[in-house]
């Protein structure tokens, strides 16, 4: 056992350190109110940051630093651990680091695309030119995906597209779509969907933002009438799509902002030590110090199963159960750490980014009301949970 | 970063297993509980012989030089089979402190006995209070030319009935800062003035009120230095809490183990309660808490083995493993129904255990304030 790093990752992370400090602007503590493991604050989807994200991306992808994880004839560094100390040294500054580009499409087209797609698509995505959205989620398919209706049906070269996805995040600043479709609606379940990548700009595609409860506009509807796709952008086998998902849902899932948890629980202590409450600071109180080391603690897990993950990946294995415990114990934890985080701001809890009393700047306001969506979105807890007990314990379906 | 267990830590582990299976089985650990029999010298003596004893002892003294790591991994196997025993006083509570704090000659005459598994030794450190703080500490060492009197209670002595040395913790003095007098002190076991009362608790584990009435020790005695022992209680607090968790761990892995198997067989409206979401949801939860509690376990024990500090880590992990034990055993019972409630079942060997290996040696909220402090509050 070892559970320090290698010299070359600690150097690496002064790397990552070193460019955060100087690439960010220097006001972007006071903008970026992003909270841990939540899908509604997350500042890559937020129109106001595009022209900066899209800046940063080019930057990242010139460092090399958009493929970290992917072997290295792919021009990636071929390791999980220096993504994970990527992500986790980014989001400690609350910045947009990945995002589907890199994290899902990059990772699917290398296990199942073609020499074709791989030639196409994999350079400009290292290089941080375009962004996908994920286009899974239906009205009628949220946990259960293979009950999709968006239709695809083949026309020679092409593929003529209709239907509705929905919590499309980010698909009001991407360029292109990363859309599963049916593709042959009497096959069994699982077995008549397709992955395919559509141009936002083509005729016929209507994206309509909605507001989340933080008040951005983080996710979208959008309607497919008749969208003529090529078959060039098919990813892997046609009907195979189920598979070629599931197959990349394990690297989604180390990106629950880990390093925004560490942030939170530091401001948190600063701001017990410089709160008087009832004539003593408020990291005298047993109760908020209670609740702080708990927080600690439980962050402190959450980066032992994290690492893990990203260590077995390494190894080549497939880290189902891990990557699912990673996914349900952060999200779950961004709600502990807003609730935590409310009882001890007291009523100051309640003030909103804007206002002079605001303590964090606000953050913990918009933060309690995102971290609703983490245990929602990119599977439920449930689905979570579900996968962890039959696919990782091999307890019984039926 | 290396998750993995060493090839020998994996094969301590398995012997343990295998060990265990055979020598120790659930009868003999209800036998000793019910208080029906004592741990049988034979078996000790094969642990002995296996190196259990002395396992993290140099091989200057007649140990085999492993690490504490190694050790945290033989008692999560201990604590998978929940062998009863004075195995964890004597090594963690024995051992231990001499090693850290004895001089070469107190090493020499305790460590090789204590390897081979002929000497046994336990430390008399709590008292009435129940507190692990300094200032608890009332036993009172006077100094009388070459020799020291002891006097007051201790309580929650484990194995203290049978072992053959105490490591009584006591005050040489009165300062304002309590932790800069205290001392610990080598006493022969079952001398004059020293009286022995066995606790009923609820896991049937021995542990002892132990009353010292003038006992005479020689200034010998003294295990290290003067006045210089709380430092040493401290490591060792540290020590014990890890092994503890090592303990819980594996019981807190038995306990889902078998729940697993349970609910995969038995029935309820034609299927295997297994395929319930609801008891899924359960085992998604103990399993999360077993190996989230088991990453704080492992990384607290590698610090230490690496001489690195790990008392943020040690704090982490004890607080957050009783807990987790205590949970998973309430699942466990949720899951076995009716039958677990019975005596004839043997859930009610590990819910014991979850909450007395909680309680002692510091609990939850204890941990955490110790945490909150490294936090800088």
């Amino acid at each position: 056992m070892n559970f320090d790093f290698t010299e070359e990752e600690k150097q690496f992370r002064q790397e990552v350190e070193d460019f955060a400090k100087t690439e960010l602007p220097a006001d972007w503590d006071e903008k970026a109110l992003y909270w841990p493991a939540g899908y509604g604050t997350l500042p890559g989807l937020e129109k106001e940051f595009k022209e900066f994200h899209d800046e940063l991306l080019l930057k990242l992808g010139r460092k090399g630093w958009l493929t970290i994880g992917w072997p290295e004839e792919y021009g990636g560094m071929n390791s999980m651990i220096k993504h994970a100390i990527f992500d986790d040294v980014m989001s400690y500054h609350r910045a947009p680091g990945g995002d589907v580009s890199n994290a899902i499409a990059g990772p699917t087209i290398l296990l199942v695309g073609s020499d074709d797609l791989k030639k196409e698509w994999l350079p400009r995505i290292g290089r941080g030119e375009l962004r996908f959205w994920l286009g899974y989620s239906e009205p009628n398919a949220g946990s259960d995906l293979a009950s999709i209706k968006t239709r695809a049906v083949d026309n020679g070269d092409e593929f003529i597209l209709n239907g509705q996805k929905i919590w499309s995040s980010g698909a009001h600043i991407a360029d292109y779509a990363w859309v599963l479709a049916k593709t042959d609606p009497d096959a069994p379940r699982y077995a008549g969907e397709t992955l395919m990548i559509v141009d936002n700009k083509s005729p016929g595609i209507t994206i309509r933002p909605i507001e989340n409860i933080c008040g951005i506009c983080s996710f979208n509807e959008v309607f497919f009438d008749d969208v003529r796709v090529p078959k060039k952008n098919i990813v892997g086998e046609v009907n195979k799509g189920f598979y070629c998902v599931m197959m990349a849902l394990l690297y989604e899932r180390l990106f629950v902002g880990i390093g925004a948890f560490r942030r939170v629980l530091d401001e948190l202590v600063e701001f017990a030590k410089e709160t008087e409450h009832n004539g003593q600071p408020l990291a005298k109180d047993p109760l908020t110090r209670d609740k702080l080391a708990a927080m600690a603690i439980e962050i402190e897990i959450l980066y032992g199963f994290y690492w893990k993950t990203a260590w077995l990946m390494d190894k080549g294995q497939v880290p189902v159960l891990e990557a699912s415990v990673l996914k349900l114990f952060g999200t779950e934890l961004g709600r502990k750490l807003a609730g935590a985080a409310m009882e001890i701001l007291g009523m100051y809890g309640q003030l909103k980014r804007g206002s002079k009393w605001a303590p964090l700047r606000g953050l913990v306001s918009l933060g309690y009301m995102d971290s609703v969506s983490g245990p929602i979105g990119a599977g439920t807890s449930e689905v979570q949970r579900g996968i962890i007990a039959t696919r990782g314990l091999g307890l019984p379906r039926k | 970063m290396d998750f993995d267990l060493s090839e020998e830590q994996k094969l301590l582990k398995q012997s343990a297993h295998d060990f265990l299976s055979k020598e120790c089985p659930r009868e003999l650990v209800r036998r000793i509980e019910a208080g029906d029999e004592e741990f049988p010298p034979a078996l000790w003596k094969k642990m002995a012989g296996l190196g259990w004893m002395g396992l993290v002892i140099p091989e200057e003294y007649g140990g085999s030089g492993g690490s504490f790591l190694d050790l945290v991994m033989l008692f999560e196997e201990i604590g998978y089979k929940i062998c009863p025993g004075p195995l964890f006083s004597s090594v963690v509570f024995g051992s231990l402190p001499i090693l850290m704090a004895g001089s070469r000659e107190q090493k020499k005459e305790f460590l090789p006995g204590i390897a081979r598994g002929e000497i046994t030794v336990t430390m008399a450190l709590t008292e009435p209070s129940a507190s692990y703080d300094p200032s608890s500490i009332h036993v009172k060492a006077t100094a009388r030319g070459d020799e020291y009197t002891l006097s007051g209670t201790k309580l929650f002595v484990p194995y203290a009935t049978g072992a053959d040395y105490l490591l009584c913790v006591a005050k040489t003095g009165e300062k304002k800062r309590p932790e800069k007098c205290i001392s610990i002190f080598i006493v022969k076991n079952k001398i004059p003035g020293i009286t022995i009362t066995s606790l009923t608790t609820l896991a049937g584990d021995r542990q002892c009120e132990v009353v010292f009435d003038d006992v005479t020790v020689a200034n010998t005695g003294i295990l290290g230095t003067r006045d210089k022992g709380w430092p040493i209680v401290e490591a060792i607090l540290e020590n014990a809490s890890l092994v503890s968790c090592a303990e819980m761990i594996g019981g807190a892995q038995a306990v889902m183990d078998m729940s697993l198997q349970y609910a995969r067989e038995r029935t309820q409206f034609n299927r295997p309660i297994g395929s319930f979401q609801v008891i899924q949801n359960y085992f998604a939860d103990m399993w999360t808490d077993i190996n989230a509690a088991r990453y704080l376990l492992h990384k607290a024990a590698w610090k230490i083995s690496e001489g690195i500090d790990a008392g943020m880590d040690v704090a982490m992990a004890k607080s957050r493993t009783g807990e987790a034990y205590r949970r998973v055993t309430t699942l466990g019972h949720q899951i076995f129904g009716g039958i677990g409630f019975t005596k004839e079942h043997d859930m009610h060997l590990f819910h014991e255990r979850s909450i007395t290996g909680d309680l002692n040696l510091g609990q939850g909220a204890f941990h955490r304030e110790r945490v909150a402090r490294r936090l800088g509050l």
